[in-house]
């Protein structure tokens, strides 16, 4: 499985598309850094753009990396490898690039500018790993997705409206459900919506960290009532896990039936 | 070498193999012909282990290799369409399926005969359709194993690469390997099939060598003898 990582990894690493991604978050870190001058307000609008762009970016490549490598998929197919592990290959090696993108092109620009000489670099750091996990993650519903259906064009719009799904509309929904069932007690309801949007999750999650309670909204106000801080922290993690190792195993079975 | 019973292939409502038996043995070129959507492809892919069949059975050497992958070791297998990643190079593809295979190779001898040299630092992307098959048959045959699989093997090959190709091919079988091929091209049918399996709806409608085909049929011709066979069936 570690072959095929590293071959899918260094076919998107030599794709232009990845240096445009790194190049976006590099001249973004930059910018942020340079021209606002406060560290704390560079995190925040990082985290606003993060939480929606690593969504869109990794369901995007992943759907499109799926379709494009069918053919060599099936080179792979015929050789003596057990199947589950060229899927997971291809699927980590996906994640590792773009994580990588990630993680340098807003590292290096915070490096420059001396993060570690700065107390803001705890939620730089965890700023990263949540958008790593945000990648995984929707790398991962994308491959789904993708194995799901054979038409690219469907499994290309499926996986756009998921990702629109779950970065814009949940929110609206889930805002005018409160509306609307105002006269009930809600806070358990929302606590387990959040749950279930890995999006909504790991914006609690900075938040929480970066104790900003004006942005906490109602649903963080509640987890950060419900949970506290640290335990709060630590229970988002886990079910960010949870959001990567469910998809990823609903791979390793559909590959298992599926005909090429 | 090959045996494979009742093989049931669904693809929705479509019954594309339908409780096929077939066995193959080892040494000798088969060929298997069939008009488009016969099931030529599904059945060598559930050899392959990349369609999985609703119901049947397929052993090699009397192993039964459904949800197995080690056999795949001894099995060369050169797919319909060549596309690779098209960011690697073709030197760099050569080297990852070796390393994806623990077996010797004797790839550069291949790559000399293709005139392939002055394209190794291309990348895959760029080349043309016939230059792709091309590695696609140097991927397939720069391992020695008994069992190759060609799946229209022929593929925008020019004529050149095309006698080279049969060379190969003959030197495969005088080392008593066994070959599948698919194809359409008749000429090649001839020239080399030991055996032919004629598929038709997911079944074996003939199989014998091509001088029976032609007995059977009172043709001279093979390519007319196919379309006598097609045409008994619709009478």
């Amino acid at each position: 499985m570690f072959k095929i990582i590293k071959y899918s990894f260094y076919d998107l690493m030599r794709s232009r598309w990845s240096y445009v991604y790194f190049a976006f978050y590099f001249a973004l870190g930059f910018v942020l850094l340079f021209l606002n001058n406060d560290i704390n307000k560079a995190v925040i609008t990082l985290m606003n753009i993060i939480i929606v762009l690593t969504p869109l970016i990794g369901t995007i490549f992943g759907v499109m990396y799926y379709y494009n490598s069918k053919e060599f998929t099936e080179l792979l197919l015929a050789q003596p490898i057990k199947r589950n592990r060229i899927f997971l290959g291809q699927y980590l090696g996906v994640s590792f690039s773009l994580a990588l993108s990630l993680v340098l092109g807003l590292g290096v620009p915070f490096v420059i500018y001396g993060l570690f000489n700065s107390p803001a670099i705890f939620d730089f750091v965890l700023l990263l790993i949540t958008g790593t996990f945000l990648n995984f993650i929707f790398v991962a519903l994308a491959f789904n997705i993708a194995l799901s259906n054979e038409n690219r064009i469907k499994g290309f719009g499926y996986a756009i409206l998921m990702w629109l799904f779950l970065a814009v509309v949940y929110d609206g929904l889930f805002l005018i459900s409160l509306v609307i069932f105002n006269e009930y007690p809600l806070d358990k309801i929302s606590l387990f919506a959040t749950m279930f949007n890995p999006i909504d999750l790991s914006r609690i999650l900075i938040i929480l960290k970066l104790d900003i309670s004006a942005l906490l909204g109602y649903t963080g106000a509640v987890f950060q009532q419900f949970f506290g801080t640290l335990l709060g922290m630590i229970i988002s993690f886990v079910v960010l896990s949870f959001w990567v190792i469910l998809p990823v195993g609903r791979i390793a079975l559909k590959a298992n039936k599926k005909d090429f | 070498m090959i045996e494979i019973k009742n093989l049931t292939k669904k693809f929705g409502k479509l019954v594309v193999l339908d409780g096929l038996d077939l066995d193959i043995k080892s040494g000798g070129i088969f060929a298997v012909l069939g008009p488009n959507g016969s099931g030529k492809t599904t059945l060598i892919k559930s050899i392959l282990g990349m369609v999985i069949p609703n119901s049947g059975e397929i052993t090699i050497d009397n192993i039964s290799v459904l949800k197995q992958w080690e056999y795949r070791n001894e099995i060369n297998y050169l797919p319909q369409i060549a596309n690779f990643p098209a960011n690697l190079t073709v030197v760099e593809l050569i080297e990852m399926v070796k390393n994806l295979r623990p077996k010797k190779s004797n790839e550069n001898e291949l790559i000399t005969l293709f005139g392939l040299t002055p394209f190794l630092n291309q990348k895959l992307g760029n080349l043309s359709g016939g230059t792709k098959q091309k590695v696609n048959i140097i991927l397939t045959f720069m391992f020695d194993s008994n069992l190759i699989i060609l799946d229209e093997p022929t593929n925008g090959l020019d004529p050149v690469a095309l006698i080279h190709l049969k060379e190969i091919i003959k030197q495969e079988k005088e080392k008593g390997k066994t070959l599948i091929i698919t194809t359409h091209i008749m000429g090649l049918v001839e020239e080399i099939a030991d055996e032919i399996v004629f598929l038709l709806d997911g079944k074996i409608y003939f199989r014998g060598s091509v001088a029976d085909l032609k007995n059977q049929t009172n043709q001279t011709n093979i390519e007319h003898a196919i379309a006598h066979l097609l045409t008994k069936e619709n009478v």
